[in-house]
């Protein structure tokens, strides 16, 4: 395959480039970053049957920080980190053009040769409505586990209490790990959903509108989860909330129907947007 | 936004509290109209239903004793008792069940989750739901012309078995297709977004949520099923049987026993049928005191669905 060999070579080019002179990198290609590179958006278009809900996107995503995707509602920014897990393959009709290159195997998931359940095998997904299994709660931790064939209960249950623990919840729900999932509170739910993204040890977590089903206190918790999860992950979120993506986030992309309008460090995109549109919609005067 | 004219909109007074009165008395008195009519349907249908229970309680409930459960048909309406009635019954019913239950299932899954969207599937749906509206003695001549002259499976437990099975399929497919299809798309995308693979996702997610929904519609397909006589008759079960059929168990190994599957077989409503055509009172009574077991064996099949069903939703909510 020479092509997947000359996108290594360009993507070793650019690294090295990158690592001598962050200046010549930021002008080799759009949204370069100086940070090291989780997976790399390049020209990616996403149609759903007729109509084009992503157009030519270019975006890096950083190694161990958190990426927001900020916008109004319909401009895309889901849609965009449906594509990082392949979730559009559920449905008929969904056409991807372009690539996601995850690195460093440097592999385009959305190339079609790639089957969807490899990619979200190393991208987990948390949704916007908390969706716990109906099975126990320590069930639902180890879902990941013995989807991917793991049938040792003793590594099982060490991994379980191991998530729980990061997750924030071991001292909530350590008494109660056969109960059923929905007899936790929203806010506890949408925590148990992390954890169980987390067992399996993700290479990218794909967070959608985590909190908006929440409540402030909820919410909170969340956040300061994320905040203690962006050392280890490359985290991508999806937010309608301009404050938390202010809070959490140390890159931020603006969408605007289905285009990337504008992408920067937290500072930048928050303090001293260059596009006019983003500079609207962070004040608040539009979406 | 344009600015609303204030000058110039149009009059329009608030509401008097006698007008206001005069509307809320309305709506209240549809309501009550309403409520009252409800009431009424409810009352004449459970009506007739509960007379029609009593009626077969007065005639029939003396009847039913010990002995009437375990005595074979006889000339003497006296002695006279439903044994090979019951026992068949109970064989066929466990044939149907078994036949289609799993067959309902894997069809109902089948075409909810894995059959491509084309013209072939269409036509298979539209005949799934028109077949359960097949009058049921047309599957009896199915069954008399397929299983029994072509097959060669004769008369028996195992032929009966089928055709009911048959005809409850539909109800089987339907029931399981509305359980998959109410599973919420927010569990089937979090299986799926776990790296979960189609038959994980349905095997361990969609099918434990779907169960209460399945098991409804089994017991309504087992419910229909054991009351019917139409195709067990034209299939030809017999109306006198003076014998049981050999026991699925026994005690030697391999301790089960299919040779029941061949045997001649009689059931409950055909033994009614039977009772209820001949001349004398005595018979009539007997037909009674059947229709109450025959009823009580479904109510008591109902509420253990309905158990298995409250169990299988305080284990998943508890």
């Amino acid at each position: 395959m020479p092509e997947a060999i000359m996108n290594q070579e360009t993507y070793r080019q650019s690294e090295f480039a990158r690592a001598s002179d962050p200046s010549v990198a930021a002008g080799s290609r759009p949204n370069a970053i100086s940070d090291t590179l989780k997976a790399d958006v390049r020209g990616l278009s996403f149609w759903y049957d007729q109509f084009q809900a992503l157009k030519n996107i270019d975006l890096p995503i950083a190694e161990k920080k958190v990426t927001a995707l900020i916008g109004a509602s319909g401009c895309g920014k889901s849609t965009l980190l449906r594509c990082f897990n392949r979730m559009h393959d559920l449905y008929p009709g969904n056409r991807y053009d372009g690539e996601i290159v995850l690195l460093p195997e440097n592999q385009n998931i959305v190339d079609k040769g790639i089957d969807p359940i490899r990619v979200r095998l190393k991208a987990g997904m948390v949704f916007q409505k908390p969706n716990p299994f109906p099975k126990s709660i320590f069930e639902n931790v180890a879902s990941g586990l013995r989807v991917r064939g793991i049938r040792d209960r003793a590594v099982i249950a060490g991994r379980v209490e191991e998530v729980l623990r990061e997750a924030a919840l071991w001292d909530e729900v350590k008494d109660r790990l056969d109960q059923s999932a929905y007899a936790l509170s929203g806010g506890q739910q949408q925590r148990l959903c992390i954890a169980r993204t987390l067992a399996p040890e993700p290479e990218l977590i794909l967070l959608d509108e985590p909190t908006s089903a929440l409540d402030p206190i909820a919410t909170a918790k969340i956040e300061e989860l994320i905040e203690k999860l962006r050392d280890h992950y490359a985290i991508v979120i999806v937010t309608h909330s301009m404050q938390q993506a202010a809070r959490i986030s140390a890159y931020c992309a603006f969408m605007h129907l289905g285009q990337l309008v504008e992408f920067g460090t937290n500072e930048t995109i928050f303090t001293s947007p260059k596009e006019k549109r983003t500079q609207d919609y962070i004040t608040g005067r539009f979406g | 936004m344009a600015a609303v004219d204030f000058e110039h909109r149009v009059a329009f007074n608030p509401m008097s509290e006698a007008e206001a009165s005069r509307v809320i008395g309305v709506a209240k008195r549809r309501d009550f109209l309403f409520a009252i009519l409800g009431v009424f349907v409810l009352v004449l249908s459970m009506g007739m239903l509960t007379a029609l229970i009593v009626d077969l309680l007065v005639d029939g409930l003396a009847r039913i004793d010990y002995d009437f459960l375990t005595s074979f048909p006889s000339r003497r309406p006296a002695q006279a008792g439903i044994l090979s009635a019951w026992v068949g019954t109970s064989l066929v019913m466990l044939t149907t069940a078994l036949i289609a239950i799993p067959l309902g299932i894997m069809a109902g899954i089948y075409l909810e989750e894995y059959a491509p969207r084309n013209w072939v599937t269409d036509i298979i749906e539209i005949n799934v739901s028109n077949l359960a509206g097949v009058p049921s003695i047309i599957y009896g001549l199915l069954a008399l012309g397929l299983f029994v002259y072509t097959l060669g499976l004769g008369r028996t437990v195992l032929t009966a078995g089928l055709v009911l099975a048959l005809l409850i399929l539909p109800v089987v497919i339907v029931a399981t297709r509305e359980a998959v299809r109410s599973i919420p798309l927010i569990i089937r995308e979090g299986a799926y977004g776990m790296g979960a693979d189609k038959w994980q996702v349905i095997w361990h997610y969609i099918l434990p949520a779907a169960r209460p929904g399945i098991l409804t519609g089994a017991i309504v397909g087992l419910s229909r099923a054991i009351g019917e006589t139409a195709p067990v008759l034209t299939i030809g079960a017999l109306t006198f049987i003076a014998f049981l059929p050999p026991s699925p168990v026994q005690p030697e190994f391999p301790f089960l026993n299919f040779d029941w599957l061949t045997s001649p077989f009689t059931v409950m409503p055909i033994q009614m049928f039977n009772w209820i055509s001949r001349p004398q009172e005595a018979f009539h009574i007997n037909a009674a005191a059947t229709g109450l077991v025959l009823i009580a064996m479904t109510l008591t099949m109902n509420a253990v669905a309905i158990w298995i069903r409250y169990r299988l939703r305080s284990q998943a909510r508890s």
